[in-house]
């Protein structure tokens, strides 16, 4: 017993959280195996990022031990955990956007009271780390400059620097590329090598699958299981998980079509800078189809998204949308999409879908706020608004079933659906749909994807736009291909693969 | 021609005279906004700071023993933001402007006990006051000299120490300083307490260096121009050092043309000078600066656990 408990490197015993009437954590035992990699999956809201953030201090657990290397420590702040080498990488970032990379790195190890000194230290220390690991970053960047790729290698540098020799990583690859990711993962591989101890946490069983050794296997605030990956499957982690059996194929018939409904000519956008955002983009959504924009983020797929929408004007070229013209002298607000039936779930759910600090049910309505039955003669209807709040909870299965919750105290998966449920509930014409299930659990994505899909039987107009080339396979009946801006090629669904596709997206093939 | 040189040399000293206590309270401002925590109150701090340098003064005899008063005092005050919005994390306008509040009906209420006069302290007199060191005209006192050196060190802690990597941190990203393992409050704390000894020392040289007494009110919302010389130098020392010296020249030459006839334009409209610091700020805060330059996290109470 004593020689097992010697090669955990950390040991959680009965670790149990509330947040008020939240029990988010309830009486969590595991093991963390020392220079392996450990995953840890579960649906949103199953108490992965609170358990983590109890085990880096910055949460206090109600219950529970933790032990690391064996001896129970105490956990006040992540001062205690980096002082016995845990290190974490948040599901958000936690860097300051205006500092260097340099400055970012020695912030809390600053090496003296004179700043001089430590920033050459870490230049110095940095070139030893890019060498070791391939982890290459300008030290001189502005963060807010750098790719959020590149900004995570800042997260992990940051951790490394310490000196971290247990490193937390929460969802790293929710906001990635899928060659960032694979380059992510191939980090990884080489910090284990090194006898670093590492916990992944990810929705992506195929993450979990390819570096992992053991899989921890959350729900509703518990550990269901514990798999050695080598012994388990993608579809065994997906049933414990939900607790229930996953189809991960998405049966759909074949599109029947019907009139357009959104129509882009030579549509462009270009910036104060005067950089080509989006060139000569046409393109044509009919009714009753889902059309999917493949792509590498940052190649206009966003822009693309709120020019449609109306946040944005195009600087040229053309759009219509439900027999209204858009084009850069007649442009139209997002108030007015609405209304014309165009609803749009944003990609930056945090940002642009919802205010953290309204509850659930003030986010349910936003946008369709001034509108029967939730408002009468300019006066909100609180009661009305609850209600219909807590329909779609139901509806969309989103938990937990509290319309009076702040929105910032949903897990990001329950976010999402909520925003999903207030854009699709209304039945609109035309649907534009931002990564719909980024950040989003098993369970939750094969029902958002089924949603989308039933939206589309039912005549609407469906746009969605997804880094995930899986997803934008299995859900759009044509796939168009964004590269710099522009549409290089389209695809129809039956005739796609991922290599072409990938090769599209690469910018290195046109069809 | 002469005459001419000593026209810019005296409104050049003047200038200084009355930049100085800006230029005090924008660097005291300076470290508690780039921490995050706005500061409304500085007019108050000041206030009540020129209150007590000027009683203690007068009945010690002692400038120097006025000097400590004066920061006495504003850290008091300062404290009491820091306790309102960091430990309590209430609103930083609200307490800042309480602050102001306080200030004003204290220092009077205060000022009518102890001395009734109406509010005011006697006039103080030879070693009560701090006196010009070099030029006696220029009015040139070890404040005004505290005031120059403090816009280097000023900036020196901000940008060239571990304290002012922090500071800078917790006033953009306070969760990634707490990720890093530092605490907010205490790295706050010692911002406002920073913040404190600047408004004293500010608060100081209006009673007892430029001029020989406390009068109610006497900071005349100076606290507010330096805020504004924070906002116009986009919270860096330098440049807020300059915003200050342009308001104090503005100023001075409010003075110099008090009464003047020029011909084509009559009495000059001194009113429309005096007003120029606030109109400039009005004007730039529309257009000019954007609102990105401002600590991100200034004004937001830092909770990690709702
Ligand atoms: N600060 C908070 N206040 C109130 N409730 C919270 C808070 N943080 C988390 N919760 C709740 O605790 C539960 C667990 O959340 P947690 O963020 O740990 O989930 P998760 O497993 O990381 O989910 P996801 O995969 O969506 O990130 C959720 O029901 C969430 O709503
Ligand atoms: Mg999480």
């Amino acid at each position: 017993m004593q020689e097992l408990t010697a090669d955990a490197a950390i040991e959680l015993r009965g670790i149990d959280k509330s947040f008020g009437s939240v029990h988010a954590v309830r009486g969590v035992s595991v093991r963390i195996e020392r220079g392996s990699i450990t995953g840890i999956v579960g649906e949103n809201g199953a108490g992965k990022s609170t358990l983590m953030s109890i085990l880096y201090g910055l949460y206090r657990a109600d219950a529970g031990e933790i032990l690391v290397d064996g001896r129970p420590v105490e956990m006040a702040s992540p001062r205690d955990a980096i002082g016995h080498g845990i290190g974490m990488v948040h599901q958000h970032f936690m860097l300051v956007d205006s500092f260097t990379v340099l400055e970012n790195l020695v912030l809390g190890a600053e090496g003296g009271a004179l700043l001089a000194r430590g920033l050459a230290a870490a230049r110095t220390e940095l070139a030893r780390l890019a060498r070791d690991y391939g982890l290459t970053v300008d030290p001189d960047a502005r963060v807010a400059d750098l790719s959020v790729g590149e900004q995570q290698r800042v997260e992990i540098l940051k951790v490394l620097l310490r000196g971290a020799r247990i490193l937390i990583l929460d969802e790293p690859s929710a906001v990635l590329t899928p060659q960032e990711t694979d380059r992510l993962l191939q980090i990884l591989r080489v910090l284990r090598d090194r006898g670093v101890t590492v916990v992944l946490i990810t929705h992506k069983l195929r993450e979990i699958l390819a570096v992992t050794e053991k899989v921890i296997v959350m729900r509703r605030g518990e550990v269901v299981a514990e798999r050695r990956t080598a012994d388990t499957n993608a579809e065994d982690l997906a049933e414990l998980m939900v607790g229930r059996k996953v189809r991960f194929d998405l049966d759909k018939a074949p599109a029947r079509k019907g009139e357009t409904l959104l129509a882009a000519r030579h549509l462009s956008l270009v910036d104060g800078r005067g950089v080509r955002l989006l060139d000569d983009i046409s393109l044509e959504v009919k009714a009753g189809e889902i059309v999917g924009i493949a792509g590498v983020s940052g190649n206009g797929q966003t822009e693309l998204l709120q020019v449609l929408s109306g946040i944005r004007p195009p600087s040229g070229g053309e759009f219509e949308a439900c027999g209204r013209k858009v084009d850069a002298t007649h442009p139209v607000d997002p108030a007015e999409m609405r209304d014309l039936g165009v609803a749009h779930v944003p990609e930056d759910r945090l940002r642009q879908g919802l205010v953290p600090a309204f509850l659930a049910s003030e986010t349910s309505i936003l946008g369709y706020q001034d509108r029967e039955p939730f408002c009468h003669n300019y006066i909100l209807d609180g009661p009305a608004v609850g209600k219909y709040c807590a329909d779609l909870m139901e509806r969309f299965d989103v938990r937990p079933r509290t319309p009076g919750l702040l929105s910032s105290s949903f897990s990001g998966g329950n976010q999402q659906k909520l925003i999903l449920a207030r854009e699709m509930a209304r039945d609109p014409k035309v649907l534009l749909v931002g990564q719909p299930t980024r950040g989003v659990d098993i369970g939750a994505i094969e029902f958002i994807r089924r949603e989308l899909v039933r939206s589309r039987d039912a005549g609407c107009a469906v746009l969605v736009v997804s880094v995930e080339l899986e997803e934008i396979l299995s859900l759009a009946d044509r796939i168009l291909v964004m590269f710099a801006g522009r549409i290089v090629g389209e695809v129809a669904a039956g005739q796609a693969d991922e290599r072409t596709l990938g090769l599209m997206m690469a910018g290195a093939r046109a069809a | 021609m002469e005459e001419a040189l000593s026209l810019v040399t005296a409104t050049l000293a003047a200038t200084l005279r009355v930049a100085t206590p800006l230029v005090l309270c924008a660097m005291g401002g300076l470290f508690s906004e780039k921490s995050g925590i706005l500061d409304v109150g500085l007019e108050g701090k000041m206030l009540m700071a020129a209150f007590f340098a000027a009683a203690t003064a007068s009945l010690t005899g002692s400038a120097w023993m006025g000097v400590g008063a004066a920061i006495l005092a504003a850290e008091v005050l300062a404290l009491l933001h820091g306790f309102a919005c960091i430990t309590h994390r209430g609103n930083q306008v609200v307490s800042g402007i309480a602050i102001n509040i306080l200030a004003m009906g204290l220092t009077v209420v205060l000022g009518a006990a102890w001395f009734g006069r109406g509010g005011q302290t006697p006039p103080l007199t030879g070693t009560e006051r701090l006196n010009p060191i070099f030029f006696p005209v220029a009015g040139d006192n070890i404040l005004v000299y505290g005031a120059l050196l403090a816009v280097p060190f000023t900036w020196w802690l901000i940008a060239r120490t571990r304290f002012g990597l922090r500071l800078r941190a917790v006033g953009e990203v306070p969760l990634a300083v707490d990720a890093a393992g530092i605490s907010v409050s205490w790295l706050r704390y010692r911002a406002v307490l920073l913040c404190g000894l600047f408004a004293g020392l500010a608060g100081a040289y209006l009673s007892i260096a430029q001029n020989a007494g406390f009068s109610r009110d006497m900071t005349a919302g100076q606290g507010f121009i330096a805020l504004a010389a924070i906002i116009f130098g986009r919270w860096r020392p330098v440049p807020a050092f300059g915003a200050c010296l342009a308001f104090g020249l503005l100023d001075a030459i409010a003075i110099r043309l008090q009464g003047v006839r020029l011909p084509g334009v009559g009495e000059v409209p001194v009113q429309l000078i005096q007003a120029m610091p606030y109109l400039l700020t009005l004007f730039l805060l529309a257009g000019f600066i954007g609102r990105t330059v401002a600590p991100k996290a200034a004004g937001v109470p830092y909770e990690k656990e709702p």
